[in-house]
């Protein structure tokens, strides 16, 4: 896309620039100070170097609690990119009482504080107090998330779902209603499928939308805190502990914030490589946004 | 299809329309020979898109029939009419290369590879978009892109007619001429129909062999660009075509003469009978190229303060006050620009009169 | 036409089910909760929700998160809708690392900034303001705007802005009154992330505020009590917290219904 070759901008971004770059410098530093040090109590410390580094990356839960966020992003992707668009497509793009109740519907899980979701799909699924709980056992089958692994799974996996696909749908459907209808008429003229016309056309043009979409699912998917805490509280056993909690875990439960400090780098690192890697790949699918 | 006829063709974009001034289009009833180059000319909202989306087929009309030839094709989709349309701006399929994009609608329609690389080579050829084929339709220029829309059009070999919306818009200005003569060289090799909407009169002027000039939903005049300059049908058309438009001054008749405010002009017998037996309000029109600015004093006319004197280029404009009005007449390159007053001229032939802003004749 | 419709309304539904289950909950005293399981309730109480609106504590949760939502929207919009234009229209040393590097900043788990903000606002005396809270937002929001921006506004041709200024437009003119109003589904959308992500954000807001500015999120974590959680209070604070998003999003509506006009004629 024509751009004009202008230093300028940086006039432009100099707000946006300052504010976050202020806040974002400070907590690093902080951050990078703990984990090269041991910290026995307010001003008692030791530098030890690169040590709390190794003792993270040597640590087998740390591992464990590894896998099962790259599990759990994997599929809230697999489940939710799709399914977002899909609802996209769906949705009334006229002006109207159709489309106004849609997105407010749609939007509503949302909306609600993270703490209150968990406690909401706590209570949703309690056989005794909860609508879906008591469907299930209705149904003949015992469910119960605190006391079995794949429960837990599934029941957070139809929290995250329920609760995050709209975000997808919302950009997707944002991305549809910027297309020039001019597109959607030049494609009836040249006769082409609804499948054509979905490939070649929206697809393509709401690749911007889709990339936030991807790597905002990805990144808080990965870094997910509130919602399984609140629960499962990691458990049964350590089944849902994913990196966040466990993070917590050390620094708040043995209250170590040296090590805490280390994986909080090697975390960002790993977020930081998933996210570059998708932002590269889908800026060439379509043979790149500055070409 | 033989020639595209409008009948009796209304649109109103609102679902309950009563009154008239609801209707994007009042009554638009025409036929259009094949193989013609049509200019749709009219101001924006002036309904000349809408038009041009109802022959398309992408609009249907609120009441009329449209055919093409003698098949009523009004409840046919586009795809099945022989049209083609560019938009003004590029449509094109970003993700294929040149080739694919214009190898798509025959692909649509189920050719053969073997015919589809032929036909699109041949197209590619005829737009010289030949060096491009194998690159991403995204990273070409604009100008590139709206060839490739017209390619779309141009593969198929069914397609009669080809229209245009505004197509130039966001061309470059040097890159337009180009264009233009590329749409004229098709045009002639081709011999489509070629309908092209446009509120620049330049490019009407141009382009079409006959101009439908249209105004708040109607059609005001169909004609050369020479009838159209010489004898507007409607005041409209003798204000918006020519640069500056026609002068227009408010008058009655007095015996066979003009009178405006104190002067008499005098103009021939055919224009006075006509004036005295038409009803309405009353103007006359003169297009400031033919209000002659005479250099000589014996010549007949009338002397008149300048009051502004205008640059364009080629020739100058002068505005004149003649009895209380202003009037533009134009003064060729070489001739003198008079300083404070000028001595006007109104050629008979060319005074033209109107009756409630229609003309006489 | 009728399928897709019928496949939205499902869904739709199942998205509504444990919203009505809060409503549910909402309208019941805790005894009645935990006592039975009905899905029409018989004996409807609005004793939750009277508490909520007669207990200082409470309503002033929600006031307070309004005001810094609401703070945080307008900063980040303003700030960010220059910025997204510029990386859309200029290209400029370091452009392309600058926007990813923004994003970089929504890449780590909150509970890392929470000790360094609470040092950095403590030193400027700004704990237990509105301020604060909507600009530790911004951290997360302002690169959020800005990308979804620099996609709404990529999407408009740079031809127009040429036209417009071969017009004769002056900058500030024609960015808002031709611009601003063809990306208005970007604007829309990007409103309503900031202030949705603003509203439910628990960590930053709870801890950077101690009464004056506390937030509707926090003190719903006080419903646990000695007995356990106060099921009918928080189902009704549940649902007071979606009503303000629902304005919000009601009001954008028309923003991300409508689609690009590029002229008319």
């Amino acid at each position: 896309m024509k751009k004009w070759q202008d230093n300028k901008g940086w006039l432009f971004i100099l707000p946006v620039f300052l504010i976050v770059a202020f806040s974002a410098i400070v907590p690093l530093m902080t951050v990078v100070n703990y984990s090269i040090q041991d910290i026995f109590g307010p001003g008692q410390s030791v530098f030890v170097g690169t040590e709390w580094f190794r003792e993270v990356l040597r640590d087998q839960r740390l591992h464990e609690a590894l896998w099962r966020q790259l599990l759990f992003s994997g599929l809230v992707l697999l489940i939710e990119m799709p399914l977002g668009i899909g609802i996209a497509l769906l949705m009334p793009a006229k002006k109207g009482f159709g489309a106004s109740l849609v997105l407010v519907t749609l939007a509503l899980p949302l909306l609600i504080p993270w703490n209150v979701i968990g406690t909401i799909w706590i209570i949703f699924t309690r056989p005794d107090i909860g609508l879906m709980g008591a469907a299930i056992n209705a149904m003949g089958l015992t469910f119960d998330h605190t006391a079995s692994g794949l429960h837990a799974w599934i029941t957070l996996m139809l929290m995250e779902v329920w609760h995050w696909t709209p975000l997808v749908a919302l950009l997707a459907y944002a991305g549809l209603q910027s297309i020039p209808p001019a597109y959607y008429q030049a494609a009836k003229i040249d006769g082409a499928s609804s499948w054509s016309i979905f490939r070649y056309i929206q697809l393509p043009k709401m690749r911007g939308v889709l990339t936030i979409a991807l790597l905002l699912r990805f990144m808080d998917s990965f870094l997910i805190y509130a919602e399984p805490f609140v629960l499962t509280g990691g458990g049964p056993g350590n089944t849902t502990t994913f990196l966040s909690i466990y993070l917590v875990k050390i620094a708040v439960g043995q209250f170590d914030l040296g090590p805490a400090g280390a994986f909080s780098l090697i975390y960002f690192l790993i977020v930081l490589l998933f996210c570059y890697l998708f932002y590269q790949a889908l800026l060439n699918v379509g043979g790149g946004k500055e070409s | 299809m033989a020639q595209i006829n409008l009948d009796e063709i209304a649109h109103s974009y609102l679902p309950d329309v009563q009154k008239e001034d609801e209707y994007a289009l009042k009554r638009i009833h025409n036929i259009w020979d094949d193989g013609g180059a049509y200019a749709l000319l009219g101001p924006s909202g002036c309904g000349k898109t809408t038009l041009l989306n109802i022959i398309s087929g992408l609009l249907k009309p609120s009441s009329g029939r449209v055919k093409f030839g003698d098949i009523d094709v009004t409840d046919l989709p586009p795809e099945k009419r022989n049209i083609a349309q560019v938009f003004q701006f590029p449509v094109l399929y970003d993700t294929m290369t040149v080739f694919n994009n214009l190898a798509f609608p025959l692909k649509n329609r189920g050719f053969d590879k073997e015919y589809i690389d032929k036909r699109v080579r041949e197209v590619a050829q005829i737009l010289e978009l030949e060096p491009f084929l194998n690159k991403r339709a995204e990273g070409l220029g604009a100008d590139a892109k709206q060839k490739i829309s017209l390619g779309r059009g141009l593969v198929r070999e069914d397609v009669a007619a080809i229209l245009f919306d505004e197509p130039l818009t966001v061309i470059d200005p040097q890159l337009k001429w180009e264009l233009r003569c590329k749409l004229k060289e098709i045009h002639e090799k081709l011999q489509l129909t070629l309908i092209y909407v446009t509120h620049d009169q330049v490019e009407a002027l141009t382009f079409a062999d006959k101009i439908i000039v249209m105004y708040e939903g109607w059609i005001v005049q169909v004609g050369t660009p020479q009838e159209l300059f010489e004898y507007p049908n409607h005041k409209f058309v003798g204000y918006f075509i020519g640069s500056p438009g026609m002068n227009f001054i408010p008058c009655t008749m007095e015996g066979d003469q003009i009178k405006v405010g104190d002067a008499l002009i005098p103009v021939d017998k055919k224009t006075a009978a006509l004036a005295k037996a038409a009803k309405g309000k009353l103007e006359m029109g003169i297009r400031p190229l033919y209000l002659k600015v005479s250099q000589s004093p014996d010549e007949e006319g009338f002397d008149v303060p300048v009051t502004g004197v205008e640059d364009q280029g080629s020739h100058r404009i002068i505005s004149v006050d003649f009895q209380g009005f202003t009037l533009k007449a134009r003064i060729a390159e070489n001739d003198p620009i008079p300083e404070s007053t000028a001595r006007i001229c109104f050629s008979k032939e060319w005074i033209r009169l109107f009756a409630d802003e229609k003309l006489l004749k | 036409m009728k399928k897709r419709y019928i496949t939205l309304t499902v869904y739709l539904v199942v998205i509504m089910l444990p919203i009505y289950w809060m409503l549910n909950m909402s309208l019941r005293t805790n005894a009645d909760i935990m006592a039975q399981l009905v899905f029409f309730p018989t004996d409807i109480t609005f004793s939750n929700y009277m508490k909520i609106f007669t207990d200082p504590a409470w309503y002033n949760g929600y006031i307070n998160s309004i005001i810094y939502v609401v703070l945080n929207t307008i900063i980040c919009l303003v700030t960010a809708l220059p910025a997204a234009y510029a990386f859309s229209r200029f290209s400029f040393i370091g452009d392309k690392h600058v926007f990813f590097w923004l994003l970089t900043n929504r890449m780590s788990p909150a509970a890392v900034f929470l000790l360094p903000f609470f040092q950095l606002y403590s030193t400027f005396g700004l704990i237990d303001t509105h301020i604060a809270v909507a600009m530790a937002h911004c951290l997360f929001n302002i690169p959020l705007t800005v990308w979804i921006l620099e996609g709404f506004i990529s999407g408009v041709p740079i031809e127009i802005d040429e036209m417009a200024f071969i017009d004769g437009y002056k900058f500030p003119r024609f960015f808002f009154f031709v611009f601003v109003p063809l990306i208005r589904s970007g604007i829309g959308v990007a409103a309503f992330f900031c202030f949705m992500f603003s509203w439910v954000e628990l960590l930053f807001a709870r801890t950077l505020t101690t009464t004056a500015a506390k937030p509707i999120a926090a003190t719903m974590t006080r419903t646990v009590s000695a007995s356990g959680l106060d099921w009918g209070l928080l189902a009704a604070a549940g649902i007071l917290t979606i009503v303000p998003g629902a304005l919000v999003i009601y009001f954008v509506r028309n923003y991300l219904a409508k689609g690009f006009a590029l002229g008319r004629v």
